[in-house]
């Protein structure tokens, strides 16, 4: 995907907090992602390190909640985590699913000393 | 310390996305992010919904690609404006890369803008560049199963272009099974079935293309 750009996205979300709150370096970086979004945990980290070097995110470590896929028969109500090519309801066997999650792409939280 | 930040971290793709909507929404324009696979016949479908509107539509086309400017050539051949966007290796346009390409275009000579993305079934769907419809193309050789493989992309479009369904005979795409795995994922979206090749089935996109011109000009 395009892990680099999204990489200095969340540097810069998260220097820009950490400098609001006058912070004097970020040890961690708490993000949510959902499934669907496609993005590489190993790469996105890759890139930080590369990125943060000469700023007070150096060193931080990425965390990552994933969030796995969850769609809801829009006939029965049922909701369910979908297996591979098959987005049927296992309940009403009917396919109408609406996506309730995995769509996630958000910087959760930072921790700063 | 912990600080909540609960920030998405494609927003500052999403503020200059609404920012360009508001920019083609006093200029009144239309504007269509078309994405698709390579190959899949992007660039023929707005080169042939040109040759049907242009006498009545004033159209203008954002042209992006990794490199070259080939399909902005085949689109200027047309006498229609166009902005050629290479993204150097980028996967995807963005809001960004679209405001720069807005600012080459005369907004006050276009009703219907196309901007036509990279080919690529992933990424762009999840950038938004603020355009008012989002459609994807499949076309028939690439099989039906690609809305449970790159799902992000069909539940996010508001329309789904089958192309190249002169090619029907010749395949094994399941018409039926595709749209039933489509509806199933997005049941509002609008489908179409055509062929950008020889003309078949064009008349239902070119209303539907008109109907939401109309609409848009009654709402500002």
């Amino acid at each position: 995907m395009h892990e680099l750009g999204v990489t200095q996205e969340v540097l810069d979300i998260a220097l820009n907090k950490a400098r609001e709150a006058q912070a004097s370096r970020i040890t961690k970086i708490n993000l949510v992602i959902g499934e669907m979004s496609g993005i590489v945990d190993d790469s996105v980290q890759f890139y930080f390190d590369f990125l943060s070097q000469d700023s007070i995110a150096r060193d931080a470590r990425l965390s990552f909640r994933r969030v796995p896929m969850q769609v809801r028969c829009r006939r029965c109500g049922f909701s369910f985590s979908p297996e591979k090519l098959d987005w049927s309801c296992p309940k009403c066997k009917e396919w109408d699913a609406e996506v309730t999650a995995g769509k996630e792409f958000y910087i959760d939280s930072i921790e700063v000393d | 310390m912990k600080i909540k930040v609960l920030q998405n971290i494609l927003d500052a793709n999403t503020q200059m996305a609404q920012k360009n909507q508001r920019l083609l929404d006093n200029h009144r324009i239309l504007a269509l992010n078309i994405m698709a696979s390579p190959g899949a016949g992007k660039t023929s479908l707005i080169l042939k919904t040109i040759a049907r509107l242009k006498d009545k539509t004033r159209i203008a086309v954002i042209e992006g690609d990794i490199a070259s400017t080939i399909d902005a050539d085949r689109i200027s051949d047309q006498g229609v404006a166009v902005v050629q966007i290479n993204t150097g290796g980028g996967c995807h346009l963005d809001a960004n890369m679209v405001e720069n390409a807005l600012n080459n275009l005369k907004l006050n000579e276009i009703d219907l803008l196309f901007i036509e993305n990279v080919g690529n079934l992933v990424c762009p769907a999840a950038f938004r560049l603020g355009e008012h419809k989002r459609v994807v193309l499949l076309s028939v050789p690439e099989g039906d199963d690609k809305p449970i493989k790159y799902p992000m992309m069909f539940t996010e479009s508001e329309a789904v272009v089958i192309n190249k369904i002169d090619l029907m005979p010749l395949l094994d795409f399941d018409l039926d099974a595709f749209k039933r795995k489509v509806i199933g994922l997005n049941p509002d979206v609008e489908i179409f079935q055509l062929s950008a090749k020889t003309g078949q089935g064009l008349d239902p996109w070119l209303s539907w293309l008109e109907a939401e011109l109309k609409s848009l000009r009654a709402q500002t």
